[in-house]
């Protein structure tokens, strides 16, 4: 583990460590109005300043970490997975098989997905607490997001499939099963940490999209994402740059997140 | 590369422009020479007009369009909100309010030139009045069933008749423009003082002027006179905002609380605040029986104690303070002050107070438990609010009444929804709670809500098309509204509708909330602006704008 | 035989584009809302009028007759009427397919070169620093929301397309910069390296063969993204293209309008992610 490594580790577990402490570090809670001080810049009172409503920042950045940063690489996992699966082993099983899941694949990615999760909300009582719906909206957006990645391992597992040493390691009798897991897999890794990683802060963003559906994280409950839409409105931004912070802080946490993973890459050494 | 190509065809539309120009100028040396140079006037519509025809105008901005280039018999001067004569030089309505005869200018021609006459407004009539039509502008007119009767006196002269008493008839006028029964341009043959000129959809409109408008100024001098406006389509407010701050737009309708505070702090002149406008913003609860919700909740929903006491405990002040930034009045009733005529001035607003709200609920049955309240069988009170997603004013307001209600113990949930869906859930399936929702007041007379007060109706939003009304208080409302409709003495009709918007506010079946100012925003370079609370606020006096050339 | 397999694999593409459209044609009118219309609050409307409207809705009830008479209009070239527009949905697509095309064709460009430029320096350079440096702005460019990246393309005044660009361009780069990076690890390419051989033979000879298909298929896979970023990048600057009008068609519940796009997506995605494909398939043909 190089030094950008140990340092990865650190953010990481800091910004988790102050997410769990968030009841110590902002007593006042997430949802505390301080209706006198609306749109407050930062003071001693509130790090961050405060919200439309005069809702503590700082507060609802931490309150709000807890749920983006559980669920947010939870459901980037979950399609990760999907797509090394469909995507991997159709690539490997090649012929029919590959031609099949990719005709479903590119359906996946042209079809507008939008009323499904319009459905989906319909079809969930109106009273559902905000971690449910949350829970709910990561699960459907890992289940969604697989497509991309599927398409670009069918061909990397394709390629790997013709290949000279799985040939070989086929002709030396090794079964289909184990052939997969040993020999395919590990070389479809620099696609499905690209997908993992690309895949965090897109799903925090579109669970904050995913509000004006009725899905994500309801109010007053925070998110990252609807911490990031407060950068919508631009015109006032400029003049009011502690807005950046929950920006700031996704980046440094994607990046911890990448440069963790590039270990397993073997580059960055 | 795009901005290159889209600078041809701005070239390309310059041509467009310099020939139009030159067959105008064509055209007006056959009559007296008028050089206007009064600019162009550029705003924003936020989405698209849905049509060019006058008749089925539905949506705002096929209303601003229809505003800017019909012409019309009277027009509700939205200044003095008095009726004032256009085409017609005057009128006059029955006793029992089911004709009005017009007297017209003459010597007018539409905008292609086709001569204006008394036939023209019977056609217009005729197309308006059409069953098969369904558009609000004619629904308006139709109080009963039967056809309506045209009578050509003169070619200036023209009787109209109902087939029932249409109350404030005269003023229902101000929305027909009138069509040209001959000109083979249709509907785009305008009397209004602009004409389409150049429309490309999801991008821009342009309108010209029309060079045959038939008004002048006090000096003589021919009306508009702006050469063209541009219509943007922009959905986008932020969009909006940052290209009237780099002047490519001259003006903003309803304007953000927010923006508008930006705005004023860096130029003051800029923006205008008109004053409370007749839009209300409204909360109400599903009483509808058959709706698919416990039959608990149906019960406090239906109670009006339980109405009473949530609308105690919300703060307005608060709602007017932190969400339009005080560019707001905390509502009174269904009518905003801003209405002069129609306004109750009795109504004297809701006291803000969670302890007479929870004691009143106490008095209900109600029990307060470790901070949550229960009704008499022990059901915990929670409910959910939805709004129309991508408003942030409506987002903010369920955020503040969450935290209000939070206080007496009840627990709301807020639920955010697209707009179909919202309306699914209101108007047929039922599957809500309640719900927060601004209705667009256009009209000043309490006709145009007929549909929304009376009991049978499918905009009697809390609980629609009854049989027979269900409460007494809905019977009396609906006995009430019928009576002030089929009266044509405005002094009965008022008391009528002065009771009905006491027992709104005592039963609160909506539980009105704000008023929100009309605001705009007007650039320097604009001469003649006076924005007012009536819709279209800043551009109402089009024809008299001009646009000072950079 | 290839003409046999040319016939088969359009078949296939042909029935996977019609699929596309029932199911999205199924999605539109499962969905809530598809009878609803925001006309109806109008108070001035009676309730004729209302229901009027509803039925008008209802007309297109049944999922599979509408499809079906649907696809025998558009194969007399009727593609239908925006039920929001009013307007014939072949001259509104192709009023605006060619903004669309160029929004997406420019932007597509951008990010490739841009991905491009960044993963083959990071590859080459090898080193710790620049590799993070490039993570991070990719990273923020992630992290920016869509529409925020569209509002700023507003206010400095550049063209959309460089809106698209920077929102597809983290997702290219780092596939490309892990596709290269791992290309550029494997023995062969390390020895080459050692024996001195230039960097231009080294990429063409033995990177580019390796990374060939694998890159293809991301940029099959950029299309797609690229048409998603349209939306709301069409809406937020005001260019009247597909993007736009799908976002106005989902928004209304249009539902000929909506068929008509997912096809037309559905055929774009098909053509770039098959084409990509086969060039892939030529690529490695070649190399073995």
């Amino acid at each position: 583990m190089n030094s950008w490594q140990k340092l990865a580790c650190a953010v990481l577990a800091l910004v988790l460590g102050a997410s769990l402490a968030a009841n110590l570090l902002a007593p006042g809670g997430y949802a505390k109005q301080y209706r006198e001080a609306t749109n407050a810049p930062p003071s001693h009172a509130h790090w961050l300043g405060t919200d439309d409503v005069g809702r503590d920042r700082f507060a609802r950045v931490l309150y709000g970490t807890r749920i983006s940063l559980l669920l947010a690489p939870a459901a980037a996992l979950l399609s990760t997975l999907m797509a090394a699966l469909i995507g991997g082993l159709a690539g490997y099983l090649g012929g029919t098989w590959a031609r099949m899941a990719m005709a479903v694949t590119d359906l996946f990615l042209s079809l507008p997905w939008l009323f499904l999760l319009i459905t989906a909300r319909a079809l969930m009582p109106l009273n559902v607490s905000p971690q449910v719906s949350a829970l709910v909206t990561f699960m459907l957006l890992g289940f969604l997001g697989w497509t991309a990645a599927a398409r670009v391992l069918c061909t990397t597992a394709g390629s790997l499939r013709s290949s000279d040493f799985v040939r070989q390691a086929r002709a030396a009798g090794l079964p289909g099963q184990r052939l997969f897991w040993v020999h395919v897999m590990p070389n479809l890794r620099p696609v499905l940490y690209a997908q993992f990683w690309i895949s965090i802060p897109v799903f925090i963003l579109s669970e904050a999209n995913l509000g004006i559906l009725g899905l994500g994280v309801a109010e007053p409950m925070p998110s990252w994402g609807s911490l990031l839409k407060e950068l919508e409105g631009l015109v006032s931004v400029g003049e009011e740059p502690w807005k950046f912070v929950p920006l700031i802080l996704l980046v440094v946490v994607v990046t911890s997140f990448q440069l963790l993973l590039s270990r397993q890459e073997g580059v960055a050494a | 590369m795009t901005r290159h190509e889209k600078r041809v065809g701005e070239m390309a539309s310059a041509w467009g422009k310099a020939i139009a120009v030159t067959v105008i100028c064509l055209v007006s040396l056959l009559k007296p020479a008028a050089a206007q140079g009064g600019g162009e006037l550029r705003f924003c519509l936020r989405t698209e007009p849905k049509t060019f025809d006058p008749l089925k105008v539905e949506d705002d901005a096929s209303a601003a369009v229809r505003y800017l280039t019909g012409g019309v018999l009277v027009r509700v001067n939205r200044q003095t909100q008095e009726l004032e004569p256009e085409l017609a030089q005057s009128w006059k309505t029955s006793k029992d309010g089911r004709q009005i005869t017009f007297r017209l200018r003459s010597g007018i021609l539409f905008s292609d030139g086709t001569n204006f006459s008394a036939s023209d407004v019977a056609y217009t009539m005729q197309l308006l009045m059409d069953p098969a039509l369904h558009s609000p502008t004619g629904d308006a007119f139709r109080s009963g069933a039967g056809n309506v009767e045209t009578k050509v006196i003169s070619p200036t002269q023209i009787s109209i008749t109902f087939s029932a008493p249409v109350a404030g008839l005269d003023r229902l006028f101000d929305q027909v423009a009138i069509l040209s029964e001959r000109s083979p341009k249709k509907e785009m043959a305008v009397l209004g003082p602009f004409m389409v000129a150049d429309y490309k959809p999801g991008a821009s409109l342009l309108l010209n002027r029309n060079p045959n408008y038939w008004k002048t100024d006090e000096q003589g001098r021919k009306l508009p006179y702006l050469d063209s406006i541009r219509l943007d389509i922009q959905p986008n407010r932020d969009v909006e905002m940052l290209r009237f701050k780099r002047g490519e737009l001259d003006l903003i309708n309803s304007l953000d609380s927010e923006y508008f505070d930006k705005l004023s702090a860096t130029s003051p002149q800029q923006v205008h605040d008109a004053g409370p406008s007749l839009d209300s913003e409204q909360l109400w609860f599903n009483e509808v029986a058959k709706s698919p919700i416990p039959g608990y909740k149906k019960n406090w929903f239906r109670s009006a104690n339980f109405r009473q006491a949530i609308s105690e405990a919300i703060n307005r002040e608060d709602l007017s303070r932190i969400v339009f930034h005080g560019h707001a009045q905390p509502a009174l009733g269904p009518f905003s002050p801003a209405n002069k005529f129609w306004f109750n001035s009795k109504l004297r607003p809701q006291a803000y107070s969670p302890d007479a709200a929870l004691k009143a609920l106490q008095a209900e049955g109600f029990r307060m438990k470790n901070g949550a309240l229960k009704d008499k069988d022990g059901n915990e009170v929670v409910f959910s609010i939805i709004t129309n997603a991508g408003s942030k004013i409506r987002e903010r307001m369920a955020v503040l009444i969450q935290d209000d209600l939070q206080k007496i113990g009840v627990h709301v949930n807020v639920v955010t929804l697209d707009f179909p869906s919202l309306i699914e859930r209101m108007t047929q399936s039922y599957d809500y709670e309640a719900i927060l929702l601004g209705l667009t007041n256009v009209d000043l007379d309490p006709n145009g809500e007929m549909n929304v007060w009376l009991s049978s109706s499918e905009n009697h939003q809390w609980n629609p098309q009854q049989k027979a009304p269900e409460t007494s208080w809905e019977a009396e409302i609906d006995r009430l509204m019928r009576a002030q409709a089929s009266s044509s003495d405005a002094k009965k009709r008022k008391e009528a509708f002065d009771r009905v918007q006491e027992i709104a506010v005592e039963q609160e079946p909506f539980i009105f909330l704000i008023n929100k100012n009309a605001l705009s925003a007007v650039s320097k370079t604009v001469h003649g602006a006076a924005p007012v609370i009536l819709w279209p606020q800043a551009f109402w006096n089009a024809e008299r704008l001009t646009v000072a050339t950079k | 035989m290839v003409r046999g397999k040319i016939a088969a694999h359009a078949l296939a593409l042909v029935a996977t584009v019609l699929l596309g459209g029932l199911l999205s044609a199924t999605l539109v009118r499962l969905a809530p809302g598809f009878e609803a219309d925001v006309q109806e609050l109008d108070p001035h409307l009676n309730a004729a009028s209302v229901t009027a409207l509803r039925e008008a809705r209802r007309q297109d009830h049944n999922i599979l007759q509408f499809y079906l008479s649907y696809m025998n209009r558009a194969a007399h070239g009727d593609l239908g009427t925006s039920l929001a527009l009013g307007q014939p949905v072949r001259t509104l697509l192709l009023d605006r397919a060619p903004l669309t095309l160029r929004l997406l064709a420019t932007g597509l460009a951008l990010a490739w070169v841009l991905s491009l430029t960044l993963a083959l320096s990071a590859a080459w350079l090898r080193l710790s620093i620049y590799d993070t440096l490039t993570t991070v702005v990719s990273g923020t460019f992630l992290c920016i929301p869509a529409a925020v990246l569209a509002l700023l393309s507003v206010l400095w005044n550049v063209p959309g397309s460089s809106a698209i660009a920077l929102i597809v361009f983290p997702h290219t780069y780092r596939y490309a910069r892990n596709l290269l990076v791992k290309a550029y690890s494997q023995p062969h390419v390390i020895t080459a390296r050692a024996k001195g051989l230039a960097e231009p033979r080294i990429l063409f000879w033995h990177v580019v063969p390796v990374v060939a298909p694998q890159l293809l298929a991301v940029a099959g896979v950029s299309v797609s993204m690229a048409v998603g970023a349209a939306i709301p990048v069409e809406a937020l600057c005001g260019l009247a293209g597909i993007g736009q009008l799908a976002w106005q068609a989902a928004l209304a519940r249009d539902l000929p309008l909506l068929v008509n796009i997912t096809i037309l997506v559905t055929l774009v995605t098909l053509l770039a992610n098959s084409g990509a494909d086969v060039i892939g398939h030529m690529v490695r043909g070649q190399e073995s």
